[in-house]
């Protein structure tokens, strides 16, 4: 029932000149009820569906991993020396069709750096609530502050929980990270943590005597 | 010794323990009933079911059915409220009632009494269940009516009327049983099987029919169109909650357990094990034949659900029309043909004759049904031939469609 009833060899489909109505006019033989074996199939069909593996995925037990770039929940990134990567500019708020960000940018002081350069984000919020998941921010951000993990589960119970912010968004610290505010990378500026020269912090930096090893 | 006259020798206790036994049975294999039935059309649709409540969630429906009774139970402002209380009571009782006459083992040692378990042996035992069943209509068609709405009373007539057809089917399909087994009652005509050979071999016409109509008479796929979940909202039971629903879902289910049970009474050989496996009989003191018997029910029960995985809902014209024009007169045929066989037999007719009736009536079936073709494909009317269409056509079904370049 699956082939094709071939068009007629009269008919040539090159000639471009064709008039639509010289297109053959045939009857078609609608497939009938079949035999009565034939409309038995359905009977093997469910049956054997039956020892078939079946393509339930046992969700909250057995979390199925998502496709590799899966549009997850947003994350903020962070030089390899701990500053933040965000500078405030906005333009992923701007980026967004949903008007689902809100940033307010602040300066950066010798007392309050946050991140390389100038300007830091100092408010960074996420409405969940109307996030589309669409990635226009990402795509937005000049510095790669700003990307998304494969993470899924962003249900919640309240409305204000689904507005996520800075410390929500954060990547964690790792290796060799500073929490910020702290000074940047002694001889370095901000091109060169653009360009990735810096690999981990300077123990210069670390002003507060936080986590060392 | 009958069972009629061992099941006659039961003390009252008996009685009462059998009582509780055959109810127990029935509202366990309920709740074993509708996990099996998730659990299987789950598998036929590649999905797993419930699994979470117990083990491979065996206690599902327990837990459905305690949360269904803990809910708040409505009756409606427009409903008559007796009838609208009584109706599920007697789609309940009834279909529990049918229980009482069939034989669930043979004979077994109940508390150190000798018994069968079967609560009583009627000589109408088949009738009996046929009019038990007819009764359990009233529930139906009762609660359609007193709801009060629209939907309900719909339902619950096309409910009834689709019962009401089904079971002359099925009472016709049953006169051949009677007729090979002598008699209507239950235990005798599954010792007349026993003797001879089951009735699903010599009376498979018969089986047939009754199988195609116990799906009828019990509301169920591809024949649950007064029901139909997507459709009408859920027929007669639309203004039903709580308790009272759960008493038409539970009498759905033994109503469903009890023609399966008919049907392994009447065509599969009751509580006998298949013919070669005799000596399973003895075992566990007789008890083994419980076992023969729920595996032949549950052969049905698992018709049931492939039927509802497999086919589609009929429409009721169809259905009706299936069941007065089809049914009906096959098994009315059936049963004369039968008749005139049995009554060959008892005068003691030679092989011959027998043969001959047999080989007439082939010829007779094949004769008629070729006319019939014949006047089908006469009565099939020529496409009438016009002009081809001056308007573009889009591409018809099985033609591959063409594009056309139009040129500039």
């Amino acid at each position: 029932m699956t082939d094709f009833i071939e068009p007629q060899k009269k008919f040539n489909v090159e000639n471009s000149e064709l008039d639509i109505n010289s297109v053959p006019f045939e009857e078609v033989k609608q497939p009938g009820p079949g035999s009565l074996l034939e409309q038995a199939k359905g009977f093997w069909v469910t049956f054997s569906t039956m020892f078939k593996k079946n393509q339930t995925v046992q969700y909250p037990d057995v979390k199925a991993p998502t496709a590799p770039r899966f549009h997850g929940r947003h994350q903020l990134n962070r030089h390899p020396d701990g500053l933040e990567k965000c500078i405030g500019c906005e333009l992923c708020a701007w980026a967004c069709p949903a008007d689902a960000i809100y940033v307010e940018g602040g300066n950066n002081t010798p007392e309050n750096q946050v991140s390389p350069g100038e300007r830091h984000g100092a408010v960074y919020q996420i409405n969940y609530l109307r996030c589309i998941f669409c990635g226009l921010c990402v795509e937005a951000c000049p510095t790669r502050a700003l990307t998304m993990t494969n993470e899924y589960e962003l249900a919640d119970d309240k409305r204000e929980k689904l507005i996520f912010e800075k410390d929500d968004l954060l990547a964690p610290l790792r290796q060799g990270m500073l929490a910020p505010p702290h000074p940047m990378y002694p001889g370095m500026t901000d091109t060169n943590y653009y360009n990735g020269d810096v690999k981990e912090s300077h123990p210069s930096q670390n002003l507060n005597g936080q986590g060392q090893k | 010794m009958t069972t009629a006259e061992l099941l006659g020798k039961d003390p009252g206790w008996i009685i009462a323990i059998k009582a509780l036994i055959v109810f127990a049975i029935c509202v366990v294999s309920t709740l074993m009933a509708v996990w099996t039935e998730r659990r299987v059309l789950a598998k036929m649709q590649l999905r797993t079911g419930p699994n979470r409540v117990g083990k491979f969630g065996l206690l599902q429906s327990l837990s459905d059915g305690v949360k269904l009774a803990l809910k708040e139970d409505i009756i409606p402002a427009a409903a008559d409220k007796v009838v609208f209380v009584i109706a599920p009571i007697i789609a309940t009782a009834m279909c529990f009632m049918s229980f009482a006459v069939i034989p669930m083992t043979g004979v077994v040692n109940l508390f150190g009494q000798k018994t069968a378990l079967q609560l009583t042996d009627l000589p109408v035992g088949v009738l009996y269940v046929l009019a038990v069943t007819s009764i359990g209509v009233y529930g139906v068609v009762l609660a359609g009516w007193s709801s009060g709405s629209t939907y309900p009373l719909l339902g619950g007539l096309r409910s009834s009327a689709q019962v009401i057809s089904y079971e002359v089917a099925m009472g016709l399909s049953l006169v051949a049983v009677f007729m090979y087994a002598g008699s209507m009652s239950t235990s005798e005509i599954v010792s007349s099987q026993h003797q001879h050979i089951w009735n699903v071999v010599v009376l498979f016409p018969s089986f047939v029919i009754y199988v195609i109509s116990m799906v009828g008479e019990t509301n169920r796929a591809p024949f649950d169109l007064a029901e139909a979940e997507g459709e009408l909202v859920g027929g007669f039971h639309t203004e039903y909650s709580s308790l009272k629903f759960a008493l038409f879902f539970l009498a759905e289910y033994v109503n469903i357990i009890a023609v399966s049970a008919l049907a392994t009474t009447l065509f599969l050989g009751g509580y006998h094990a298949p013919p070669g496996l005799g000596f399973t009989e003895q075992w566990l003191g007789g008890w083994f034949t419980f076992i023969w018997f729920l595996l032949k029910v549950n052969l049905f029960f698992f018709l049931f659900m492939w039927l509802r995985g497999t086919l589609p809902r009929l429409r009721y014209d169809q259905f009706m029309k299936f069941g007065w024009k089809v049914l009906i007169p096959v098994s009315l045929v059936w049963i004369l043909i039968v008749a005139t066989l049995r009554v060959l037999q008892q005068e003691g007719a030679n092989r011959f004759a027998v043969a001959a009736f047999a080989g007439g009536l082939v010829l007779l079936v094949m004769a008629i049904s070729s006319l019939s073709d014949r006047s089908k494909e006469k009565s099939r009317a020529p496409l009438p031939e016009g002009e081809a269409p001056d308007f573009p056509i889009p591409s018809l079904p099985n033609v591959k469609s063409v594009k056309v370049s139009g040129g500039e």
